[in-house]
């Protein structure tokens, strides 16, 4: 591991401050913030991360979950995800998260993970974590091995000819689907983003895979108030039961009144560059009966612009199988 | 497998001891430079004064950490995970180094009540913190009930794995768990056994869960 400072900022401002003097706030980093460790430290022993700095922010006061005044929900970044999960306000009124969260990592690494590096959450990609492999994301033009090579678990939605990696997050798939704002301080100010907008397709530059810069610092997110009557769900299916990434996964918030869907939301998870957020399938759904159809429809309208790799084609028909199970499922539920 | 020479035993049979005592030269000079509690007597598991290591590592910074109830004055490089720092520098080894890359469990410590994985932290991260790990949840003559009932229901073959399995097991019995197998097994996923104990793993912990 390469060497570096371990700094612990007394409040916000000094640990803003001190990060905008990183060249970049993204793949290779100078200073980064030491959320729960369990992908920056990961990285940092693979050599694939290598800060001189370490800032330790999990002592500043960003470990609330409170109401805001609209109805909705803040989440400060430091929360870990085992106390989001297990929160009865998230469980009740955005159970898509809980769920989420529940099928992801393990008990051990949940009770460490934070909610502000679960956004940032790096792919599996092999060729990323293997420092004597080429990888653009890493190596910003060295060539992706992954698109001749072993590309199995690989996405199939947003890629790129430079970048085929997958988000990993099972979280970030219900944020998506929950339309949650990420907010940022920096140097400047404060500032809000749409979770649709804070992660970046690879395009030419993979190695950029957020809109964060030197200085930015993930202070909470916020959750819109909750939709009266949703029915929500998260499916997961992977290798193994348990402790396991997605090979694809689905998240729905749904409400169906009078037999047809009236609000439709749609996220993927394990096929795509960044947390899959669907709007053809939901555009299939909104104002549809709730049948067998509409869910098919919705389903080939999600990955009809899929774009498979050697090994995992597959995952076009099992992303489809998903989220129509999944709707078959919440609908009934 | 009988014991071929029954009159050898020495005095304390642990394997870091024998290595210790054994690998002599060789293994001390290797590991002084970087761990240089292991270079000296490891009776410090039983020394109930506050230990201080680790002071000719270039670039170490000051730490206390609090280790089953009792401080620990270390100075360490910023690197040490809090895995390495417990193993190497406090030389409490049960807690074990299995995939070091958060993929196994056998590191699983509990830090203020809540169980997390030793190999994914910096020890810097936790100053101060409350940690416990194997060792201080029982003795051999006052057993921890899930380390009695890891003993009673064979809840191992190796044991490589089985100290994290208890630290997460111990950790299980606090958190939101429904009565079923099932949910056990779920909430026990991420600490893997390769002999394959599950079985006996699940059944230890669901007597000491009937038994509260």
């Amino acid at each position: 591991m390469h060497t570096f400072e371990f700094i612990r900022p007394p409040n916000q401002a000094a640990a803003v401050a001190t990060a905008a003097q990183s060249k970049t706030a993204q793949q290779g980093a100078d200073i980064r913030f030491m959320g729960g460790g369990t992908t920056l430290i990961d990285l940092m022993k693979l050599n694939v991360e290598t800060p001189d700095r370490v800032l330790d922010i999990n002592r500043l006061p960003l470990d609330q979950i409170e109401a805001t005044p609209d109805g909705g929900l803040k989440i400060g970044a430091t929360v870990r995800n085992s106390d989001l999960a297990n929160h009865p306000k998230v469980q009740k009124d955005y159970s898509v998260l809980s769920q989420a969260i529940l099928q992801g990592a393990s008990a051990q690494i949940r009770n460490m993970a934070t909610v502000g590096g679960n956004l940032l959450q790096r792919t599996r990609c092999v060729y990323f974590r293997d420092t004597a492999m080429p990888c653009n994301k890493r190596e910003p033009g060295s060539g992706c091995p992954a698109i001749t090579g072993h590309n199995r678990t690989l996405a199939i939605l947003g890629t790129s000819e430079h970048c085929i990696a997958t988000n990993a997050s099972d979280m970030c798939v219900a944020l998506a689907a929950l339309e949650a704002t990420i907010h940022v301080q920096s140097p400047k100010g404060s500032r809000a983003i749409a979770f649709h907008d804070f992660h970046l397709l690879p395009g030419g530059t993979p190695h950029r895979e957020t809109v964060l810069e030197p200085g930015d610092l993930i202070t909470h997110v916020t959750l819109p108030p909750p939709i009266a009557g949703s029915k929500q769900l998260y499916l997961k299916l992977r290798d193994r039961a348990s402790y396991e990434f997605a090979l694809a996964s689905a998240a729905l918030v749904l409400t169906i009144a009078g037999g047809k869907m009236t609000h439709a939301r749609v996220a993927l998870g394990g096929v795509g560059t960044k947390p899959w957020r669907s709007p053809e399938a939901e555009a299939a759904l909104t104002g549809k009966s709730a049948n067998e159809a509409t869910f098919s429809g919705a389903a080939e309208a999600a990955l009809r612009n899929a774009k498979p790799q050697s090994e995992n084609k597959f995952k076009i028909e099992l992303a489809k199988r998903c989220l129509t199970y999944a709707l078959r499922a919440a609908a009934a539920g | 497998m009988s014991d071929a020479n029954p009159k050898s035993h020495p005095p304390d049979p642990t394997r870091r001891k024998f290595l210790l005592t054994s690998g002599s030269g060789v293994a001390a000079s290797l590991v002084a430079g970087y761990v240089p509690a292991l270079a000296k007597d490891t009776g410090v598991e039983s020394d109930p004064s506050p230990t201080s290591t680790g002071s000719n590592i270039e670039g170490a910074v000051p730490i206390t950490l609090r280790i089953n109830g009792k401080e620990h004055s270390l100075r360490i490089d910023p690197r040490t995970t809090l895995l390495d720092c417990i193993r190497e520098t406090v030389t409490l080894t049960g807690t074990k180094k299995g995939c070091d890359h958060g993929q196994c469990g056998a590191c699983t410590v509990h830090v203020n009540g809540k169980r997390v994985l030793s190999c994914l932290n910096l020890a810097l991260m936790h100053d101060g913190e409350e940690i416990t790990t194997v060792e201080g949840l029982g003795t051999p003559d006052a057993m921890h009930p899930m380390q009695a009932s890891f003993l009673a229901c064979d809840a191992y073959q190796c044991g490589y794995c089985t100290s994290g399995q208890i630290m997460s097991a111990v950790a299980l019995l606090e958190e939101p768990c429904g009565p079923d197998d099932a949910a056990v097994k779920e909430l026990m996923s991420g600490n893997i056994c390769r002999c394959g104990a599950y079985a006996n793993i699940v059944e230890a912990i669901q007597h000491v869960r009937k038994r509260a």
